[in-house]
């Protein structure tokens, strides 16, 4: 059967690669007891699949991993069991049964939140009035024009129809031991299609405002991850069940 | 939350971060202000290396069972952090903590090859800690060594406050309760230090001095302060029972080397190759029960999730229950999704039924260590293999749907002739023929025969310790002559051909046997720029060449000189359990090319059946 597990990625961990991450939770699984499901062959191997990798460097609130297990514990023992043997910086927030034909999440992937905050003073925080304000403008363009650099090629992109929602917002979190920080919310396009990475966005904003944006003396915080069903953006996780 | 040493700009700026922040699974979080000491483990090598090095998570366990000690992780930073740091100012620092190492009571060193003696410098340095033990206040931690390349310490003694001979588990509470009464009586750090020196196994080079002939050999060593032994006995664990196991080893995000899960089965080997270090060192062999093993092996998975295990030792051949651990594993393990990764097998039915359990057999290859190519020379060299064992092995392979071997040989062997060598290829072209000996239509394609030559390095407290090394320009002729014989064969084009490179193995043999003159070039060697010398990409014969000019090291004393059979070499206070006059007995047996046979054949009385165990012992009870 499929799970659908959620989990937070903090700390020091932000430092560790999607493929370590994903090395990592092959090693958790069997710690923590699960019954997983293997390929076949000689070299057997756990069946995971993960909905949109997070880049080294940012944290994150939503992660989302799909596993394969052949039998299953409730939600609440899962979960108990798979933080007993998380590292400090990684949580599990969620453990849910998925449909059978649950497609992978890997393609489901729509929008996704993010806060971007200063890990040093910025005086574009200075007024939050005139930041608000500016943000009206800036999305106030008929369009935002960007050049998108890929592995390949560069091509100019207009970012307005890919940006949900962009406000000046605070970003609390007890683990990065930041309290009401002033940040940016971000919605944007995500997916295998089309991605927007929120350091895009805040780059042309900025250049809106005549600054130069220094992404190093920023973090970027992943809070959620979306698909779209009927219209409607629904956070992945709650696609599953929860197993009593 | 645990604040980093380097910045979040550092860390994405070099490559792996991982390999700095610490935090992984099993590592120890303790209250650095509820233990009397802070203990930094070093391996001087890359995080990936280090991490693979099962003596340190023994250590590291077993010293943070105390429950005053807390002992964190140290490895070299690689070469673009390195430069970051020395530009910031930034001091090294152990990955638990994140606080410099400088700030701790002990920095303890494993030094496993020659080739990471720059490293050591390079730690030191980083660690703001002054290169000369003698330099060094309580400002500083105390530095010990341990490890193989510490039976010949003294091209590094001047580096080290002390240094630990033998095997880990043996005095180091000792040493912890010593140095805990010393600080606590407010000794001096040379007061301290000579207390230390009374433990058995413990040297503190600062303490014994030596002098030389006029022809640059030792005339004598001694201690200079009462009290102190002159000659220091390794520590050795004699029932392998009564010492713990790290069955919760640390498991790294990154790859590790060894990224498996290791289960020790045996100390020492009975085996006896006259150029092998290990086999002499670690005598008696002591292997560990198989129902302790067992039991491990169960609980090292549960704690680590790893999915592959392996087993370790010098010879798993001859662990009596391999047959039963190996079943075993399969048994519990097969199913779960977790290989078995088994070690180099003696080649017979037993380790060919089990390698087609474990492994895909097309992909796998079979691996024989002949080390040299001629009986004559693999009897000089007693390594009791026989062509004859190994064209049996190789055809019972071959049958069995192998096609890839790999040979391993070392070229440069004391009486070593022309026959000899060539002997290398044409055994490889024996295996071969014995390969197409298979009808066509039962065998797969073409064989895959990978020959790789070694060039001999002579060890301390090995029979060859008195004998000459070869030359560059000699070991690469023997080379050229293995490829050049290879190229004329019938089979050639199922065959390939690896060799070593000279310049480092010519470093290795000057450091190997080097004495206490050493030191002022291996410093200059760092100095000049040279670090992470067994890293091909960034070892520099030529700026090693000029830290020997510029010392005045005289390279040929120390590589190609004959040793007289009375010379007092610079190991020679140390005590490893096998005697010099049996070394110098195997020493002229390999010259008559006599075997010796191996220990549980018969006893040929090295000495180490002074520790009443082990092989000695073995149904004797």
């Amino acid at each position: 059967m499929k799970i659908r597990i959620k989990f937070s990625k903090h700390g020091c961990m932000k430092f560790i690669g999607h493929l370590d991450i994903m090395r990592y939770f092959q090693k958790a699984n069997i710690r923590a007891g699960l019954d997983v499901a293997y390929s076949e062959g000689f070299n057997p191997h756990q069946i995971m699949s993960f909905a949109a990798p997070l880049g080294v460097g940012l944290t994150s609130d939503a992660e989302y991993m799909d596993i394969q297990v052949k039998t299953t514990d409730s939600t609440a023992d899962s979960l108990a069991r798979l933080n007993a043997v998380m590292v400090d910086g990684m949580q599990i927030l969620e453990y849910k049964r998925l449909p059978d034909d649950a497609k992978k999440s890997m393609s489901l992937v729509a929008l996704a939140d993010y806060y971007v905050y200063p890990k040093i003073e910025d005086s574009v925080f200075d007024n939050l009035t005139i930041l608000t304000n500016q943000i009206t403008k800036f999305m106030a363009q008929p369009e935002i024009l960007v050049i998108k650099k890929t592995k390949k090629s560069e091509k100019v992109i207009d970012l307005k129809p890919h940006i949900h929602q962009f406000s000046m917002d605070f970003y609390n979190s007890k683990e990065e031991e930041c309290l009401n920080q002033c940040a940016f919310f971000l919605s944007v396009t995500t997916g295998s299609e089309t991605n927007i990475r929120p350091e895009l966005v805040v780059n042309a904003f900025y250049e809106f405002l005549g600054r130069e944006f220094c992404e190093s003396n920023f973090q970027i915080h992943r809070q959620e991850v979306y698909t779209q069903i009927d219209g409607k953006y629904v956070p992945l996780g709650e696609m599953g069940e929860d197993i009593v | 939350m645990r604040k980093l040493a380097l910045s979040d700009d550092i860390l994405l700026k070099v490559d792996k971060p991982a390999r700095y922040i610490g935090n992984e699974v099993n590592s120890a979080k303790k209250n650095k202000h509820d233990v009397d000491i802070r203990f930094c483990m070093c391996f001087p090598d890359v995080y990936e290396i280090g991490m693979s090095h099962l003596g340190i998570q023994i250590l590291y366990d077993m010293f943070n069972r105390r429950s005053d000690v807390y002992c964190e992780r140290v490895y070299s930073p690689w070469p673009d952090l390195s430069e970051i740091m020395k530009e910031k100012q930034i001091p090294l620092f152990a990955l638990e903590t994140q606080d410099p190492v400088k700030e701790f009571d002990f920095l303890g060193i494993t030094i496993q090859y020659e080739m990471c003696y720059t490293n050591i410098l390079q730690i030191l340095d980083l660690s703001q800690i002054p290169f000369s033990a003698t330099e060094r206040t309580w400002e500083h931690p105390l530095v010990i060594g341990g490890g193989p390349c510490t039976y010949n310490p003294e091209p590094i003694a001047e580096f080290f406050d002390l240094f630990y001979i033998g095997e880990g588990e043996v005095v180091y509470d000792q040493v912890f309760d010593v140095y805990k009464a010393c600080r606590k009586e407010g000794l001096s750090r040379r007061e301290t230090l000579i207390r230390l020196a009374k433990i058995p196994s413990i040297y503190v080079p600062s303490l014994y001095e030596v002098t030389y002939k006029e022809n640059g050999t030792i005339a004598t060593f001694e201690p200079t302060v009462e009290g102190i032994p002159s000659h220091i006995e390794k520590s050795i664990v004699m029932d392998t029972s009564k010492i713990g196991y790290p069955e919760h080893p640390v498991v790294p995000f990154i790859k590790a080397t060894q990224d498996r899960v290791v289960l020790e089965i045996q100390r020492g080997c009975i085996r006896g190759c006259r150029f092998c270090q290990a086999g002499m060192l670690y005598r008696p062999t002591r292997p560990r029960d198989v129902n302790e093993l067992k039991a491990m092996a169960k609980e090292m998975i549960t704690s680590t999730g790893y999915d592959e295990i392996s087993l370790s030792s010098l010879s798993s051949s001859d662990y009596k229950d391999l047959k039963e651990l190996i079943t075993f594993l399969i048994d519990n393990f097969e199913k779960k999704g977790v290989n078995i990764s088994l070690p180099s097998l003696r080649i017979d039915a037993f380790s060919l039924d089990i390698m087609s359990k474990v492994q895909d057999i097309r992909k796998s290859s079979l691996t024989f260590a002949p080390e040299a190519g001629s009986q004559r020379m693999r009897n000089v060299i007693n390594k009791g293999l026989t062509e004859e064992n190994i064209l049996d092995g190789a055809g019972m392979a071959f049958e069995g749907g192998w096609q890839k071997v790999k040979l391993y040989f070392m070229l440069g062997l004391p009486t070593e002739t022309e026959d000899d060598i060539k002997g290398i290829p044409e055994l490889a072209e024996k295996i071969a023929r014995r390969y197409y000996e298979i009808p066509k239509d039962q065998r797969n394609g073409k064989c895959n025969i990978t020959i790789s030559t070694s060039f001999f390095v002579p060890k301390p407290f090995t029979p060859f310790q008195w004998v000459p090394m070869c030359t560059k320009e000699q070991f690469l002729e023997r080379a050229k002559l293995v490829n050049d014989t290879m190229k004329e064969q019938l089979n050639k084009k199922s065959m390939k051909y690896n060799w070593h490179h000279a310049d480092v193995t010519i470093l290795e043999g000057i450091l190997a046997r080097g004495d206490r003159n050493i030191a002022k070039a291996i410093r200059r060697a760092y100095e000049l720029g040279c670090v992470f010398d067994a890293w091909d990409e960034y070892f520099h014969v030529e700026k090693w060449d000029q830290a020997f000019a510029d010392t005045n090291i005289d390279v040929d004393f120390y590589t190609i000189r004959p040793r007289q059979k009375d010379e007092i070499f610079p190991w020679d206070f140390l005590d490893c359990g096998v005697s010099k006059a049996f070394l110098y007995r195997e020493y002229e047996r390999a010259k008559q090319e006599v075997v010796t046979p191996n220990c549980r054949m018969a006893c040929s009385g090295c000495g180490a059946m002074k520790y009443e165990g082990g092989v000695c012992l073995e149904d004797k009870n």
